[in-house]
């Protein structure tokens, strides 16, 4: 067992029903890290998170949350968490479920800091079940904030969000991070691990298929990806040499090649009024479909 | 499980936990408004106003003010911890809970808590009503023992509300709730005497808990009872027990 990791996965295999959720899944987190765990539904993300959390008990393996296990009261205090599904009591006022949280802890976070953190000051006196849905999940992340955490839990936090109230939330998360506190993050949304990830981890069929930077999982795809706006037909193009695919959208022309640069050369000379010349290294969601094909 | 599960951090949230547990029932109106008037309002129509002119009316009012202050304790028990574990349990709450660290036992004792300081409005108000407007007149001993009865009475059917929370949906429990409750009340002489129901609905009475409990509220205000208190109190002790034992043996397998 590492000493300095917050959380830990130590060769953890965990049966849910009739399916493997996980298989043999060693994970560490270090103190101040930002971890995003990706891949598709139910490749055994939410079975991690709940492992760590002490929510489920491994079949084989162990895991730790400061080094005890995930049970104890003490491991916990350090803690928050948000969880996909949480119908917190529909009766209770803002206010009142901060202060129900903040009793948890030894020293919680004031009311006035915890509301500002999640701008949640003007729904203090609401009742749970009047916010929107995007507003209950910024109360939600004011409970995980309550017990000035060492180690915040995200499960899907940003769902339901509109882009203002998510871009607020990368804010504090990372002001967060600035003071020392730990993350596990699991998302759908990709632009949120590339916005706040310092490492990732791709789960696929109860497998960790791939662990490291943003940019490693990137480098993983060879492909890149051309596109401009060109009078060249699909059928035109697919027989340059090096071209894997083409495909054409209204006036806009898409093409993947592993090798960029001899296509481009065999475009400019085809089409002169070739334009909206744009050439990207394929994203984020190209290179997670690799990867998880690769292991499927 | 832990050493300091309950220590001062603890017992600070728990006396929170628990006031904000009755907040929530208070302010669901589903659940306040018939736990609080129904066995009133039953004692009236039934116990008070029916009989009243009768040469033993204010006996019958008696009789009555112990079996509608059962039939009105069962009710937070049974609908606190049924309906309220289940939908907890069904929305994600109950998993929270958990993952926070929320000492493991506030969930169940703030419920507990809440679940008794209704039985005490409910007693309080049905020891006015009867007073009131049955003319019955209990001395103080029989005040508390009645009270008493009413209050530890409403445990069993707090294990009955969380074994049935623990079991099903949150739709389907408001359902199963009532359809034990209410055919158990009327077949346990809480709503007339068994006395004036058929003899086999009396000789089958023994099998449920609300009527050993209805027998000691009985004997409590002196009115003819059925059965020794010890073996009243070993049926519902026993019957609590096993309920609340298979309820968290059903919780601790699905969270």
């Amino acid at each position: 067992m590492n000493a300095a990791s917050v959380a830990q996965l130590v060769a953890v295999s965990k049966r849910r029903g009739k399916v493997q959720a996980l298989d043999g899944v060693d994970m560490a987190l270090q103190r101040g890290e930002v971890y995003a765990l990706l891949g598709p539904n139910g490749a055994g993300k939410t079975t991690a998170i709940s492992l760590l959390l002490g929510l489920l008990q491994p079949d084989a393996g162990e895991a730790f949350l400061f080094g005890q296990p995930p049970q104890s009261l003490a491991a916990r205090r350090r803690i928050g968490v948000m969880l996909q599904s949480a119908g917190l009591p529909d009766a209770l006022s803002v206010a009142e479920l901060i202060a129900q949280v903040r009793s948890y802890y030894p020293q919680p976070r004031s009311l006035a800091d915890v509301s500002m953190l999640a701008g949640i000051e003007s729904l203090l006196p609401s009742r749970y079940a009047r916010l929107s849905g995007g507003q209950q999940r910024r109360v939600q992340f004011a409970l995980a904030l309550c017990g000035r955490p060492e180690l915040l839990f995200l499960d899907e936090p940003t769902v339901g969000m509109d882009t203002a109230s998510r871009e607020q939330f990368w804010k504090t998360i990372r002001e967060l991070v600035g003071e020392g506190c730990a993350v596990v993050l699991t998302t759908h949304y990709l632009e949120e691990a590339e916005a706040l990830a310092d490492r990732v981890g791709v789960l696929a069929n109860g497998r960790l298929a791939f662990e490291g930077s943003i940019e490693a999982i990137r480098a993983r795809v060879s492909q890149r990806q051309i596109r401009c706006i060109s009078s060249l037909t699909a059928q035109q193009v697919q027989n340059f040499p090096q071209v894997n695919s083409v495909s054409r959208d209204g006036e806009w022309l898409s093409v993947l090649t592993p090798q960029p640069e001899p296509v481009l050369r065999q475009l400019l000379a085809a089409d002169s009024g070739l334009r909206e010349l744009e050439v990207r290294r394929a994203g984020l969601a190209e290179a997670l479909n690799s990867i998880t094909g690769v292991a499927a | 499980m832990n050493a300091i599960a309950f220590d001062s951090i603890a017992r600070r949230s728990l006396l929170l936990d628990a006031r904000l547990e009755f907040l929530r029932l208070l302010r669901t109106p589903s659940f306040a408004l018939p736990a609080l008037i129904f066995p009133v309002m039953f004692y009236l129509l039934f116990g008070v106003l029916m009989p009243s002119g009768k040469a033993s009316a204010g006996q019958y009012a008696q009789y009555m003010l112990a079996t509608y202050c059962v039939f009105g304790v069962i009710a937070p028990g049974l609908f606190g911890f049924g309906v309220g574990v289940a939908s907890d349990r069904e929305r994600g709450l109950l998993q929270l809970k958990r993952a926070l660290p929320a000492p493991p036992q506030n969930y169940v004792l703030a419920k507990l808590a809440m679940a008794l300081l209704f039985a005490a409005i409910i007693f309080a108000l049905m020891l006015s009503t009867a007073t009131l407007a049955g003319g019955v007149r209990l001395g103080l001993g029989q005040a508390v023992l009645l009270g008493l009865v009413a209050l530890l009475g409403a445990l069993p059917f707090c294990a009955l509300g969380l074994l049935i929370g623990s079991s099903v949906g949150a739709q389907a429990a408001p359902a199963i709730a009532n359809l034990i409750y209410l055919p158990m009340a009327f077949l346990s002489g809480l709503w007339m005497p068994l006395s004036v129901l058929p003899g086999f609905v009396q000789s089958m009475a023994p099998l449920w808990p609300a009527w050993h409990l209805g027998q000691l509220a009985l004997a409590a205000v002196d009115q003819p009872s059925r059965g020794g208190a010890l073996g009243h109190v070993l049926y519902l002790l026993l019957f609590s027990l096993l309920a609340a034992g298979l309820a968290t043996r059903r919780l601790q397998r699905t969270p």
